[in-house]
């Protein structure tokens, strides 16, 4: 809401600057987001007038104007605007002015002819076109003839007044005009409100004999008030109205129109001007609309509506949707002598549903939608005839033509001076209460410290004690309310054992040199379902409304946005990275979203490039599948998983079939590990990529037993190499499992050395050497106890495999 | 043969002395001490000798094999001492050439700003609350009084999935959920971090996701001046000791009376620029006390408990606090840009 400086100080005594106003508005509970000169650096620019225009004799364009700029001096000044013209008064910027931009004006010669100074148009001085009116808006602006040539233009345009931008909370609709933030700052600087005239003389005729009004629902419309002014003469209003207007960002029209947009901006009371004799019948009736039924609205647009509309009909077809845009047909022209003037109470939620299904947010319509003040609507439909009256020649017929209720009454909300102090942390007193409540011009009746206060339809946000307690507070001060500690008893606060370990499970990785990426839940449908590797029917979940399809549709795996990290690194030439992220996913197993999904914490990695390099020494390693499964091994060891976990080789979409392991948790799917598809590598230009996925949830809630220490061995172990020749794709983790069974209790320690695959070995064999390590906590091993299980492992692995030992 | 003896003692230690490496030397002990060597040749000869000189010259004798033993053993420790000192010249290295780099990650700044406030709440006695990202309508607006049609929920265009569920616009929905957990018993002190959503067009100063910290307390007597009192501490502990903070009146549908919290800028100390775009304060969180309708909703009685709310949002504090100009950088994660953030 843009408030004029100068406007406002009509209806109250402000002896501050604006900037001071400002900060003590914003210090009581409204935010001024910007104080606004609307003199945007300019001086030396005066009322001239026009005494003599030619055409410039070099020029088909220009025109050379004697101007009388005061004191009966008298200068040449060429102007190139097409509406100049002799008789008018003008804004001259004289030599030596200063227009914004640091523009400086100084004496010159154009096509041969003396001009010394410029007449300015209002965008030359700073006001926005959109704002200008239209018959100025390629030219020089024209100010009324009463302006004293030598005078300070800036005071005839107001260019000398600042704005104030509020930033209004959906709670303080109230502060939406002038009035409005007249009561507020009436308040703060311990004022009072002036209210503006709203006295009419009515004419002999009466309104009751012009128009009848019915409304169809009280609900959707519980006040309609319509004013019948007769013979005005449509012309500009006056130059006072429009600066009003312009510093307000409403571009001025004409007199009737720009009364209702003053009287809007003055009361926050939205009001519609009708041609009366263009309505096309003697009545109206508010009514909904039928579906589909069509008007032309006032710019011009055939707009089809629906029953949710609330429209203002002539009893046969709409004229106007209430509280959104009138209609085309019965429009103010310049042709225009009756006017029939509209000032009702519609419900915002018919407002609020016209407004968005036609896509027309206006100034009356955001208004309604946040709520009016009912009690005002009759006081401004009289200061508006009133207006039409003085500014355009009105005759106000008498009498109100009304249906509905046209005020109800205030109600009282209670509130306790000591809740109030028990709620704040504070000790105001009952009589700073009332000086309060005074100020804010609410009534009230007090008795022990209890008031009852009358809340004046203006702001119908207070409704509950709390809402009072608020008001007290902010105009009290927050500034003067003491800083304390709480209370209460005190409790250890701590991470839950989930939380723990998932700052764990990151501290972890990023020890492994991965960084953490954020990125975002929101996908493609596409990539939504990329990487899933449990087989149940899985649903994507996608947004009613989304901003574009790249953000449209839930993740069920967090590697896509992974993918894309990769990428967009790659393409800024960062060709070794490692990264991983912990985050959630959403998993839909309802054909219709019925319930919420269910939501995993994943964490997952993607590595490409180099991962360990030292160069000068000559190491150089790329990334591989071991150095993810070894990332992984040191995870599940540091969640104590390690015995549970197993990695069998898999399928999966996207994933390269040889190079990829589903990871199990107790023999059930908990994420995988692999080299990305090489196909899908291709498609994203990533080089060699490996990733993982694991499904954190699971492995967090993995029961596992308190840590137990292990007495330190007090006796020697023995340990005994061995070197098997195997067929070539039977997997290492086989032997392992072999092995270790084999050993038995004995058996500590089981860890491969070497893996060989080559010329020196038969076709289709390869040869793996292990170390086992055996040993007894409780006594020295014997050679006789170690050989017997070591004869039982090799034994066990001929048995299972055909395994000899290597020569 | 005592002449010989010394003879023998002069010419071995000379041969010693003479010794280069450890090989001359055990030559040189083989040759005077072993059981050719000549020593033992003169002891042999010692039955040709009288009972009174035996003794005397076995005693001789044996001193000078101590002798030359120890000169061989003071020759051997001297000739170790060289060949390790010659060693370990031999052994010097650059220590001036870079290490082996370990590989080592580091959080993202926002889970940073995240962990460094959970903590400093964690140590007030805070716990941690967590909830859904997919949310219900009621928990998201309806249990934090924003009934269907209220004008606040304009504020927050928001990512609805059904009529129902949607994605969360604020982590709120957390407070309402461990409220009603609490079946009208006091006391709750949580803070809630998380992602939410929001239908914005992610620009320098808009993301359509975004993360937010809520902290909620609920107990008998909680007072204003509390909330003062705990948002005191975080923004001196967050942004330095000798910030101010003042609080402003504001609006949100869930408490009443609401305010937002600025702190004095930090860059400037209050006297204006361009952080603080010439106000010397800098907003940082929006808080109040908890709506009386949002208490009696989740079980509480409004007459009996009070409480106060405030939420924050982590991209800003932690723009203010590294000075990051445009909040897409979070969310694009360059490499470079994390890197960056080893020591936070």
């Amino acid at each position: 809401m843009l408030i004029s400086y100068n406007w406002l100080k009509e209806y109250v005594n402000v002896e501050i600057s604006p900037s001071e106003l400002a900060d003590k508005i914003t210090k009581s509970g409204i935010e001024v987001e910007m104080v606004e000169s609307l003199n945007k650096g300019i001086s030396g620019v005066v009322v001239g007038y026009v005494k003599e225009c030619i055409q410039h004799p070099n020029a088909d364009k220009l025109r050379v104007c004697k101007v009388d700029i005061g004191q009966g001096e008298v200068s040449q000044i060429v102007c190139g605007a097409p509406n100049v013209a002799e008789g008018q008064k003008v804004a001259v910027a004289v030599p030596g002015a200063v227009l914004p931009g640091n523009f400086k004006i100084k004496k010159a010669k154009l096509r041969g002819e003396e001009s010394l100074g410029m007449i300015c148009s209002l965008q030359e001085l700073g006001v926005d076109t959109k704002l200008v009116p239209k018959e100025y808006s390629s030219g020089i602006f024209v100010m009324p003839s009463d302006a004293e040539p030598g005078s300070d233009a800036l005071e005839y345009l107001n260019l000398n007044d600042h704005v104030l931008e509020l930033g209004l909370t959906p709670n303080r609709a109230d502060c939406l005009n002038v009035l409005g933030v007249a009561y507020e700052v009436a308040a703060i600087l311990e004022q009072d409100a002036k209210l503006p005239d709203t006295s009419i003389t009515a004419s002999e005729e009466k309104a009751e004999d012009f128009i009848s009004v019915s409304i169809e629902s009280l609900e959707d419309n519980p006040y309609y008030g319509a004013m019948i002014i007769r013979d005005v003469k449509i012309g500009p209003s006056p130059l006072w109205m429009q600066n009003r207007l312009m510093a307000s960002g409403i571009r001025p029209i004409n007199n009737i129109v720009d009364i209702t947009n003053y009287v809007l901006l003055e009361y926050g009371q939205p009001l519609h001007a009708f041609d009366y004799n263009r309505l096309g019948s003697k009545e109206i009736v508010v009514r909904r609309a039928a579906e589909g039924e069509q008007i032309q609205t006032l710019d011009d647009q055939n707009r089809s509506l629906k029953d949710t509309h609330l429209v203002i009909t002539n009893g046969k077809e709409p004229i106007a949707v209430a509280g959104v845009m009138g209609g085309a047909t019965s429009e103010v022209q310049n042709d225009t002598t009756n006017v029939l003037l509209e000032a009702a109470y519609f419900a915002s939620s018919r407002v609020r549903a016209a407004s968005k299904d036609l896509g027309l947010r206006s100034e009356a319509s955001s208004r309604y939608e946040k709520g009016i003040d009912r009690n005002r609507v009759y006081a401004a439909a009289k200061r508006a005839a009133g207006l039409m009256a003085e500014l355009a020649g009105g005759k106000v017929a008498d009498g109100i033509v009304e249906a509905g209720k046209r005020e109800v009454n205030m109600y009282s909300v209670k509130m306790d001076v000591s809740r109030m102090n028990n709620l704040l942390g504070t000790t105001i007193t009952s009589e700073q209460t009332a000086a309060i409540f005074d100020r804010l011009g609410f009534s009230y009746k007090e008795s022990n410290g209890i008031f009852e206060v009358v809340v004046p339809t203006r702001r119908p946000d207070i409704t509950i004690e709390a809402d009072l307690i608020e008001e007290v507070g902010r105009i009290y001060g927050y500034d003067r309310i003491p800083t304390t500690y709480l209370l209460s008893e005190a409790r250890p606060g701590g991470l839950t054992a989930s939380q723990a370990k998932r700052r764990e499970i990151r501290k972890y990785l990023e020890g492994a040199g991965l960084y953490q990426a954020v990125t975002y839940a929101l996908t493609t449908p596409e990539k939504s379902t990329h990487f899933s590797y449990t087989e149940d029917a899985v649903y994507p979940i996608s947004v009613a409304h989304p901003m574009s399809e790249e953000r449209s549709t839930l993740r069920m795996s967090l590697l896509p946005q992974l993918l894309e990290v990769l990428q967009y690194n790659q393409n800024r030439s960062m060709e070794d990275l490692a990264v991983y992220e912990m985050g959630s996913v959403f998993i839909n197993r309802q054909e219709v979203l019925n319930d919420l999904p269910e939501e995993y914490v994943f964490v997952s990695g993607a590595v490409t490039g180099v991962f360990n390099e030292h160069l000068w020494q000559g190491e150089r390693k790329t990334v591989d599948f071991y150095v993810l499964k070894g990332i992984l091994e040191g995870l599940m060891s540091e969640l104590n998983l390690s015995e549970r976990i197993t990695y069998e080789s898999g399928e999966i979409e996207n994933m390269h079939p040889g190079r990829t392991a589903v990871v199990k948790l107790d023999g059930i799917p908990v994420g995988l590990v692999g080299q990305l598809h090489p196909a899908l590598q291709k498609e994203m230009d990533l080089k060699d990529t490996y990733v993982f996925e694991l499904n954190a949830t699971s492995l967090i809630e993995a029961e596992t037993d308190q840590m137990v220490y292990q007495t330190l061995p007090r006796y020697p172990s023995i340990t005994r190499d061995i070197a098997l020749v195997v067929d070539q794709d039977l997997p290492a983790g086989d032997l392992f499992t072999v092995i270790q069974a084999a050993g038995g209790e004995l058996l500590k320690e089981v860890n491969l050395f070497d893996l060989y695959q080559g010329e020196k070995m038969e076709e289709g064999k390869k040869s793996l050497a292990f170390s086992l390590k055996y040993f007894d906590p409780e006594r020295t091993l014997t050679d006789e106890e170690v050989v017997t299980a070591h004869n039982r492992v090799l034994k066990s692995l001929e048995e299972h495999f055909g395994a000899q030992l290597r020569k | 043969m005592k002449d010989r003896l010394e003879a023998l003692k002069v010419e071995a230690i000379e041969k010693i002395n003479e010794s280069h490496d450890l090989k001359d030397l055990q030559a040189v002990k083989v040759a005077y001490l072993g059981k050719k060597g000549p020593i033992t040749e003169v002891l042999k000869g010692m039955g040709k000798l009288s009972a009174e000189e035996r003794p005397v010259i076995g005693a001789y004798a044996n001193e000078v094999r101590d002798s030359i033993q120890l000169e061989l053993e003071k020759k051997q420790t001297e000739l170790e001492n060289a060949a390790i000192t010659e060693k370990l010249a031999k052994e010097t290295i650059d220590v001036s050439l870079p290490g082996r780099p370990v590989k080592q990650g580091n959080a993202h700044p926002l889970t940073a700003v995240v962990t460094e406030i959970e903590d400093l709440f964690l140590s007030m006695g805070f716990t941690i609350a967590e909830g859904p990202e997919v949310e219900t309508d009621y928990y998201n607006f309806e249990a934090l009084n924003l009934p269907k049609g209220h004008p606040a929920r304009d504020m927050q265009d928001s990512f609805f999935i059904t009529e129902d569920i949607l994605l969360r616009t604020q982590t709120s929905p957390v407070q309402a959920r461990t409220m009603e957990k609490h079946e009208g018993q006091g006391p709750v002190k949580i803070i809630s971090p998380g992602k939410v959503y929001r239908r914005d067009n992610d620009d320098a100063t808009h993301s359509h996701q975004f993360m937010q910290i809520e902290g909620l307390v609920v107990d008998q007597n909680v007072r204003l001046s509390d909330l003062k009192g705990v948002l005191e501490t975080f923004a001196k502990k967050m942004f330095g000791e000798d910030r101010k903070i003042r609080l402003r009146p504001s609006f949100f549908p869930f408490t009443e009376p609401s305010v937002e919290m600025d702190i004095s800028c930090f860059k400037c100390s209050g006297k204006g620029c361009s952080i603080c775009k010439q106000t010397g304060w800098i907003e940082i969180l929006g808080a109040g006390m908890v709506h009386p309708n949002v208490l009696e909703m989740a079980g509480f009685d409004s007459k009996k408990y009070t409480g106060f709310a405030f939420g924050m949002g982590p991209e800003r504090i932690a723009m203010l606090k590294y000075g990051i100009d445009d909040i897409r950088h979070f969310y694009a994660n360059d490499i470079r840009f994390l890197k960056q953030f080893k020591n936070a």
